[in-house]
């Protein structure tokens, strides 16, 4: 199927399969990354949604009806926005962001659940439960749930339900189920423990819409996948308006499924530099961050090999970031894959960084980013000021900044 | 040291199944954990499995959750479990760590088994290896001559079954639902059909767990299962404790009541 007037997507688009080197093997393996590390109970199960989704994504009428969504009721494509009062502060080099912000519901997350969602349906499961840190992956999900009837369960952390009422109140208005989770740092982590335990108990008639490209295959690439429309449209929208690939992306990475979205129709363009940026929060000597790629170690987080930000025994360290999207201590496995090759850099952005890009872009061109997305935003500043004027920087501008008044009005004193 | 090969000629011999107990190092203190488990011992456990204790256990319920807490809490490290199944196998009980793959991975396989099987210990459980990332694991441990468990689970078809109890030696762990561990009302009614489907394909011990808490229970399992296996109940009577001495109390009259239930 090739590419029709006023679709987003294609099979290939979708699965990208066969094209290049850049999918994981059978058993979900990114290099030495990635796999399955979970319960034997679980096995079948996702053996199951491997095997639908390798139908669906081969199939023009799954495709068809998840591009339907996207376009008229995501709000796809995107557009592109030349920021060219924000990038006088990168030393005059060409900004220019991928409105992710601008999709229903705010944020890339949207997505990932259409796509999940719609797999939840063929798959004859009738109840989606999903972990939420921020409770934007929880609110999209809610979202998707409600357009398509299925009963949905959201797991957030106590401490993340207290400091993210607003969204814990979007779900409940969606139809959603809200349970706070109680254990441990009461926080993303713990939510996806939570999930998986409810998981293991109601597979038969539930799925697991799991949030981000971590967790055991075939997670990472069913997620990656449908992220992936950010970046296939970027890529040709950039070549339509600059007539050339950008030089380098620029994203901020959590979990980092927005990251590889736009990342991923970009991996086999050598000449496009591509860069993460992880939550440093308080600065790396405060061992308060989420510096799990630039500062964690090789290890098995959530069902997969990948950098964990652990201990010498293996026990997970709690992250931290002024962003609650970035917030977690584990990685998607393709991310440790991309940094090990080196075909992807990672780097750190600290809080204090990140709020100075937010307010930076809001003063200069009347956008109000995500602050997860900030972190981006920041590193494409210092990317600008090395690269010079002659550059072009893609930005995923992957979430508005709405859901974080709350911070803001603290942080800036409003 | 006792293997689990002794343990299960006996209790065979003895015409009953293998009683399994078991508890996390650390919990509800260091040496609190091997009084715990020498109270397991004398009331009837065959085996004891220590727990190591890690920050994400997530195929535990509430009961399990709230003890591993509290070992971590209590600054439990991978040389306190060793040394508490070093206290434990003294007691003559054939003695299991049972640990998430993280902590070892990061330890070192070798490492580990070496020191595992220094310490007395003969086997572990992970139940969150599978067989298709076990290889290093298995041959770390058969290098020191270790047993290795894995599970199989009610929803494992008989190619998953086939490929598990490859990878096992010394028993295979049947999980008798689809759940986490925790006590509850009834036994998995897939428990028992789970164990048949195993059966077929292996001469191994076959030990049920997950749900199993009473001396009714018990005895229903050992009408089919080589073992049963309890978690959640012996933790629970030392959470409910007043005191060391009434959890210690407590936790011999469940294991005798176990012990009698295994014996039919």
């Amino acid at each position: 199927m090739t590419a029709q007037e006023g679709t987003v997507l294609t099979t290939a688009d979708l699965a990208g399969n066969g094209a290049h080197g850049n999918d994981p093997d059978i058993h979900g393996k990114f290099g030495v990354f990635g796999g399955r590390y979970v319960p034997e109970a679980l096995i079948p199960a996702l053996d199951e949604v491997a095997a639908e989704y390798d139908k669906a994504k081969n199939d023009v009428a799954f495709i068809r009806e998840f591009d339907h969504l996207l376009r008229t009721y995501a709000g796809r494509p995107t557009t592109l926005t030349e920021v060219s009062r924000f990038a006088e502060q990168a030393g005059g080099a060409r900004i220019i962001l991928k409105r992710e912000d601008l999709t229903h519901t705010g944020a890339h997350k949207i997505n990932n659940v259409l796509g999940q969602a719609l797999l939840t349906k063929r798959l004859g499961k009738t109840r989606v439960i999903a972990e939420t840190g921020a409770g934007q992956h929880g609110v999209a999900t809610a979202t998707a749930a409600a357009l398509m009837g299925l009963e949905c369960v959201i797991y957030m952390g106590a401490v993340d339900c207290e400091r993210q009422a607003l969204n814990v109140a979007r779900m409940k208005l969606l139809g959603a189920t809200v349970i706070p989770v109680t254990n441990g740092s009461q926080t993303l982590k713990d939510a996806i423990n939570e999930a998986f335990r409810d998981w293991v108990a109601n597979v038969d008639h539930t799925h697991y819409l799991f949030g981000t490209i971590a967790g055991p295959h075939p997670f990472p690439e069913i997620v990656r996948d449908f992220a992936r429309v950010i970046g296939v449209e970027a890529r040709r929208q950039i070549l339509e308006l600059t007539g050339r690939l950008p030089d380098a992306i620029a994203a901020a990475v959590g979990g980092g499924s927005n990251a590889i979205g736009i990342f991923h129709a970009f991996l086999d363009d050598e000449g496009v530099q591509l860069h993460g940026y992880e939550a440093g929060g308080r600065g790396l000597e405060s061992g308060e961050h989420a510096l799990t790629l630039t500062q964690g170690s090789v290890g098995v987080l959530h069902g997969s090999r990948t950098y964990v930000l652990q201990d010498d025994e293996g026990q997970t360290i709690e992250s931290h970031s002024i962003s609650a999207g970035l917030d977690y201590p584990g990685v998607g496995p393709e991310h440790a894959w991309l940094k090990d090759t080196g075909r992807a850099s990672y780097h750190g952005i600290t809080d204090a960084e990140a709020m100075d890009a937010f307010s930076l872009l809001s003063r200069t061109e009347g956008i109000i980013p995500a602050i997860e997305s900030s972190h981006a935003l920041a590193g494409a500043l210092k990317l600008g000021r090395e690269m010079g004027p002659e550059a072009t920087i893609l930005v995923n501008l992957s979430g508005r900044g709405d859901k974080d008044m709350g911070t803001a009005m603290k942080y800036f004193n409003l | 040291m006792t293997t689990l090969q002794t343990v299960f000629a006996k209790a065979k011999a003895d015409d009953r199944a293998a009683l399994i107990g078991y508890l996390p190092a650390g919990f509800p203190t260091q040496d609190g954990a091997i009084a715990v488990a020498t109270a397991m011992v004398e009331a009837g456990c065959d085996v004891i499995e220590i727990g190591l204790p890690y920050s994400d256990p997530l195929m535990d319920g509430p009961t399990i959750q709230d003890a591993v807490h509290r070992a971590l809490t209590n600054g439990t490290r991978i040389a306190d479990v060793l040394r508490t199944v070093e206290g434990v196998a003294k007691t003559g009980a054939a003695t299991l760590v049972m640990t998430y793959w993280n902590p070892i991975d990061r330890y070192g396989a070798e490492r580990f088994a070496r020191d595992l099987a220094n310490a007395g210990g003969t086997g572990t459980i992970t139940p969150d290896l599978t067989p298709e990332e076990s290889e290093p694991w298995r041959t770390a441990s058969a290098a020191v001559g270790i047993d290795t468990v894995f599970l199989v689970a009610p929803s494992s078809p008989e190619t998953r079954i086939k490929a598990v109890i490859d990878s096992c030696t010394g028993f295979v762990y049947a999980a008798s639902l689809m759940g986490v561990t925790g006590a509850r009302e009834s036994v998995g009614s897939a428990a028992q059909g789970l164990v048949e489907r195993t059966r077929a394909h292996t001469d191994l011990p076959i030990c049920v767990g997950l749900g199993v808490g009473t001396g009714r229970q018990a005895a229903e399992v050992a009408g089919y299962a080589d073992g049963v296996i309890v978690g959640s109940a012996f933790i629970r009577r030392v959470l409910d404790a007043p005191d060391e001495a009434s959890g210690l109390a407590a936790v011999r009259a469940l294991g005798a009541e176990l012990a009698a239930g295994v014996r039919g």
